[in-house]
């Protein structure tokens, strides 16, 4: 089989409904490379990766290998072709041992007894990279790390030549991250290529030779690693512009309505997700929380909202404690909650939009009294909810989910701040969303904190946390890099943070 | 005393035979993925399919054909509503049910009543069968019991040693992995279907060609469902299904057996069902034992491609 | 050529009529080739299922006594399967009713009717709802699918309520047969006259649809219900308590199925005695009704007497034409089926396009 001498992507372009996931892109990787694919969530890193591997067809463009076009019309294209990808979240089958993972879709295992053919050739891969696996044991008794070994056996055995990780390092402890890059160092001596997706600066600088970013689909920079630094790559990543605060109130923070002290949760696979984090929030305030998602953002959030249970700490609401995931106490303290996956948690969009209104507080009074619900109220309540927040739409009277994604988000802000709540809790609320409804979005969080409440806003978006908050804590890996103040901090600063590389005492 | 075990092992096996062929086929199904609730009607096809073409061409060979391709035929209906049209799987199943339970009333209403002339054969192993003891309970019995015995082997070693094996359960448990590997999983769900189809289609040919040697409606009296329980009580696996359906079979003898001295053979007949959500409740109350009693993951869910 | 199935983006009552009647009009054309193949010619047979349950008064009569349990027992149902709870345990919550009641009977025969029947209804409620919690217990604290423990305990059901009327409960005036003795004169339900129909039964039906159409559409309990069955995730963070609303939930449901089950003990037969008799299949006839109202409990009415229609008029061409009583098996089986399909049309559009497939 001939190996990879180049891979090269030319003028990709690949959309999705009207989301342009990838605009024109050239990528080109040669044997013994390691190619960093820098960006941040959403910029297209992971879509142009699916391309590469054959699960998504491109728009337009073409890819050549060797100089030679190829048509990759799925995985097994790709993988004739030399390509192999390791997923952010491994393609593996749990119950399975190592053995039938790896011979799952094997073409040149024997049809009887394939996992003792697969046992040697495993055994020559582990030999010869230092991939140390054992084949018999079932997969959801490995750690993430061994779990990763299994996913590069699996591809090198397919006679993989360039190697696609994407956020290989997300679910890895450093000394695991550490073994991993040696053995990535390994195969590029022998000539494998690697084209790692990441959002962790230390990362790309530690062992890439080149570094490509992308930003909302296109190429923002290109260029071999000793020509760049990790203030460069944030600002590429990131991107420049910050535009101008909107107008706050001129008000002094107010008592502390929401105290977190030493939080500790785990993720959903049992990794921690936050480790020994403390915050305040105060009236009239809005905290935000930068970072990229991933980083235990979302943990934080649902444990705070009552969705999950933390291992240790506390949290205090107007000094009454939250003690578990008791979403409905969460409530009743006066939290209220715009979720991240608006459509997934924060609505039913099969219901109807009036019925929607009033999720989550559906057992308060006027909208239900014991037994029955007051239809009318909740009816009058929606109608003031979309006047009062643009929602577009004929009536409340539609399913939810015909509204586009603006107006839905509109209707959960303006659900959770129609009650003037003590805490609202922002997380990552203008995703996806058009100009005009960021902007108003944003306009009412701002109005929320200057009539006394209490804001926390997570975002990857760093031009909105510049914009909107008072503070601005970053999260990386589960703890806070520092606290700034968005008037006097730059991005470069920021980015740093985000990327997990500098540490201001707290 | 002797005796009395002999007949009731013999019958044992007799009887648990069309409960292992069809459970063979719905652990296969699951494993795929795919819930087939239309047991009970699929059987019943294959029962009057199998009778009337025994009882018009005189060879019941030919009548466990027609019910297998019947059997398969009116499975790929629940296949492509369920992968083609991502409809629900439990309600399918049942419409299936009853669908099978009518067709076959339908074709078997002039056959009711008429003995059938042939039988499948029994065939005495040469030398073996003559053993003592032994010799009764397991080797002279007709060829459904020792090709339900085959087939058993055949789809345990498949399932567990071959290539299909793997790619089967894989599509089964994160048909995205599978799909990842370029396994073209719709496929693959749509043949384990058929598979199912086929093997219930049998095990109803079983109940008229060779047990009863008659066709009733109703003749299949719930053993459909029996087998979707004894696909748990298996934990999907081959193995395991050889256990459940003889000692499921037993049960349905020992009721009568058991009768003189005073039980209730309708205590006894709850045996069946309080033993599969005895067990499932056994499962349940420990951790590691939940982790066992996971149908395949994506039992009854719809598979869409390439969407995250 | 590609096909492409792109999910809905607007719907609309219209076009959801629509479709339902022509998932109907296709499952009667199935039906149709079905009887064909058979050698039956399809338009007699149609023709004649439904002029024997429509086509005279003692037809019609007969359509509406079979339609009370259909309609009781679906709109249970109907409940459920909106929480995605599916209940297949009907059967046997009617069973389980029937037996509490007859316990009542046998042992209280002695007070009047006016304290008596309420009493065994409240009993024949109490028994199916608590045989329906059962499997709301498995699922939700031994995650136990509620299909496998609903099935199980039907047989578990119907095999003691078989020991009941061959064993100890088994009547000294039935001459050896597996019957329990009469019920109570007094409790035995009046029918209109030259009819089976019970019109407290008919009122109790219909009553008990409205008022389930009330509580899923009107009701906080109705709320949580469909926001349990529409998306999980929202309800979980909406704070909703998964464990009250299903075990109330399969409460009602399974009450309904008893109520069910006292109805058929004093109105029709006026003994307990073989399961398969008691129950006659209303527990999975009613699934299709639930189905067809588009689980909404109210109109499992228009539905109910539908599918009793449809019962009776293959009861009618079982003695005119010598059809076996599977047949109706066919028909609701194929309903069934087309109904699902059609609701995959409600829920996508087809599009048929040249050109190469969104995905690899």
């Amino acid at each position: 089989m001939n190996r990879i001498q180049s891979l090269e992507m030319r003028g990709i372009s690949k959309s999705f409904l009207d989301v342009h996931a990838n605009q024109d892109i050239d990528l080109t990787i040669r044997s013994g490379e390691i190619l960093g694919l820098l960006g941040e969530n959403g910029a297209g890193k992971t879509t142009l990766m699916n391309i590469l591997y054959g699960l998504y067809n491109p728009d337009d463009g073409e890819i050549l290998v060797n100089g030679t076009p190829v048509r990759l019309k799925n995985p097994k294209d790709s993988m004739n072709a030399g390509i192999g990808m390791i997923h952010q979240h491994f393609m593996l089958v749990d119950k399975h041992s190592v053995l039938e993972n790896i011979a799952l879709g094997y073409e040149e295992a024997p049809f009887f007894f394939p996992q003792r053919a697969l046992r040697r050739r495993i055994r020559e891969l582990s030999a010869q990279y230092g991939l140390d696996v054992d084949p018999d044991k079932p997969v959801w008794e490995l750690s993430a790390g061994e779990q990763q070994r299994v996913e590069i056996v699996k591809a090198l055995s397919r006679n993989a030549d360039l190697l696609i990780m994407d956020e290989p390092t997300s679910v890895l402890t450093p000394q695991e991250a550490d073994e991993l890059f040696d053995i990535l160092r390994r195969m590029c001596s022998e000539g494998h290529s690697v084209i790692l997706i990441s959002h962790k600066l230390d990362e790309i600088m530690d062992i890439c030779h080149r570094v490509m970013v992308l930003r909302k689909g296109r190429v923002t920079g290109e260029a071999p690693i000793e020509d760049v630094n990790k203030g460069r790559l944030a600002e590429m990543m990131i991107g420049r512009q910050i535009a101008t605060a909107y107008a706050k109130a001129d008000i002094e923070p107010g008592e502390t309505v929401l105290e977190v002290k030493r939080l500790d949760v785990d993720s959903d696979r049992g990794l921690p997700a936050v480790r020994g984090l403390s915050l305040d929030v105060h009236a009239s305030e809005i905290l935000g929380i930068a970072g990229v998602s991933g980083n235990g953002q979302q943990e934080l959030v649902e444990t705070i909202t009552g969705l999950r249970s933390p291992l240790a700490g506390t949290i205090l609401m107007h000094g009454k404690p939250l003690d578990h995931a008791d979403a409905r106490q969460a409530h009743r303290l006066g939290i209220t909650h715009v979720p991240e996956e608006r459509i997934k948690y924060g609505i039913v969009p099969n219901l109807l939009l009036y019925e929607n209104s009033v999720l989550k507080r559906h057992r308060d009074a006027p909208f239900s009294n014991w037994i029955q619900m007051n239809y009318g109220v909740i009816r009058t309540h929606a109608g003031n909810l979309v006047n009062g927040f643009q929602v577009d739409t004929p009536s409340v009277n539609v399913k939810v989910k015909n509204l586009s994604g603006g107006n839905i988000q509109k209707l959960i802000l303006g659900r959770e701040i129609s009650g003037g709540p003590d805490l609202l809790i922002a997380a990552h609320p203008t995703y996806g969303l058009d100009v005009g409804a960021t902007e108003y979005v944003r306009r009412q969080l701002i109005k929320l904190r200057d009539q006394g409440g209490a804001v926390l806003l997570v975002s990857e978006d760093l031009d909105e946390l510049f914009m909107v908050c008072d503070r601005i804590a970053v999260m990386f890996e589960g703890h806070f890099m520092g606290e700034v103040d968005p008037e006097s901090c730059t991005v470069e600063e920021i980015g740093l943070m985000m990327a997990g590389s500098v540490r201001q005492e707290a | 005393m002797l005796d009395v075990i002999v007949s009731v092992l013999t019958r044992a096996i007799i009887a648990g035979t069309p409960l292992l062929l069809a459970t063979l086929g719905e652990i296969v199904t699951e494993r795929a993925g795919i819930l087939n609730l239309g047991m009970e009607g699929l059987m019943s096809t294959g029962a009057v399919t199998a009778f009337i073409v025994t009882f018009t061409t005189g060879n019941p060979w030919l009548g466990l054909l027609a019910a297998v391709l019947v059997g398969m035929l009116l499975s790929s209906l629940h296949g492509f509503v369920c992968i083609g049209l991502r409809a629900n799987q439990v309600v399918s199943g049942l419409a299936l049910t009853m669908l099978g339970l009518g067709i076959s009333g339908l074709w078997g209403k002039p056959y009711i009543g008429r003995p059938l002339p042939i039988r499948m054969s029994r065939i005495n192993i040469p030398g073996l069968s003559d053993m003592p003891v032994l010799g009764s309970i397991l080797f002279n019995h007709n060829w459904y019991v020792y090709l339900s015995v085959l087939i058993g082997i055949v789809i345990w070693f498949v399932v567990k040693h071959t290539s299909w094996g793997i790619t089967l359960r894989s599509v089964g448990e994160n048909p995205r992995a599978a799909e990842a590997q370029g396994i073209a999983v719709n496929r693959v769900k749509h043949l384990a279907v058929l598979v199912g189809g086929g093997l219930a289609g049998m095990a109803g040919a079983f109940l008229s060609t060779a047990y009863s040697g008659s066709w009733n409606e109703g003749m299949v009296a719930g053993r459909g469902w029996i087998v979707i329980a004894l696909t748990i009580f298996a934990l999907w696996q081959p193995a395991m299904a050889f256990v459940g359906a003889y000692l499921f079979g037993g049960i349905f003898v020992l009721q009568y057996m058991l009768q003189p001295l005073g039980i209730s053979p309708n205590i006894l007949a709850m045996l069946p069902y309080l033993s599969t959500l005895v067990v499932l409740f056994i499962y349940g109350l420990t951790k590691s034992g939940q982790r066992r009693m996971n149908a395949p993951a994506t039992l009854g869910e719809p598979y869409v491609r390439g969407e995250r | 050529m590609q096909i492409d199935l792109i999910p809905r983006q607007r719907g609309s009552a219209a076009l959801n009529l629509v479709i339902l009647v022509g998932s109907l009009l296709a499952g009667l054309v199935a039906v149709s080739v079905v009887f064909a193949l058979n050698g039956v010619n399809p338009a007699v047979a149609i023709f004649s299922i439904f002029r024997g349950s429509f086509g005279s008064w003692y037809g019609i009569k007969e359509t509406v006594t079979k339609s009370i349990p259909l309609i009781l027992i679906g709109s249970g149902l109907a409940m459920a399967y909106k929480a995605k709870f599916w209940n297949i345990g009907a059967e046997s919550q009617l069973l389980v009713g029937a037996v509490f009641a007859t316990f009542i009977g046998l042992r209280f025969g002695s007070l009047p009717g006016l304290v008596l029947v309420p009493m065994m209804f409240l009993a024949a409620f109490v028994g199916g709802a608590l045989w329906g919690m059962v499997p709301a217990v498995l699922k939700i604290r031994f995650g136990i699918n509620e299909v496998i423990s609903t099935l199980m305990l039907n047989y578990i059901a119907a095999e003691f309520v078989k020991f009941l009327v061959v064993g100890p409960w088994k009547g000294a005036t039935k001459g050896g047969y597996p019957y329990t003795d009469d019920m109570p004169a007094q409790a035995i339900l009046r029918q209109l006259p030259y009819s089976r129909i019970s019109p407290i039964l008919l009122v109790l039906a219909v009553v008990g649809a409205l008022v389930l159409g009330w509580l899923v559409y009107r009701s906080r309990f109705g709320y949580e219900i469909r926001v349990i069955g529409e998306n999980t995730h929202a309800a979980r963070y909406s704070g909703i308590n998964f464990f009250r609303t299903s075990v109330l939930l399969m409460a009602i449901s399974g009450g309904m199925a008893g109520l069910a089950g006292a109805g058929e003990l004093l109105s029709i037969h006026h003994y307990l005695s073989y399961p398969e008799t008691i129950s006659a299949g209303y527990g999975f006839t009613a699934i299709i009704v639930a189905w067809l109202a588009r689980l909404n409990p109210a109109y499992t009415i228009v539905s109910g007497l539908f599918f009793a229609g449809i019962i009776v008029g293959g009861d009618a061409i079982q003695i005119s034409m010598g059809m076996p009583a599977a047949t109706v098996n066919v028909f609701n089986g194929l309903i069934l089926v087309f109904l699902i399909m059609g609701d995959f049309f409600i829920s996508h559009q087809v599009r048929i396009r040249a050109g190469r497939s969104v995905h690899a």
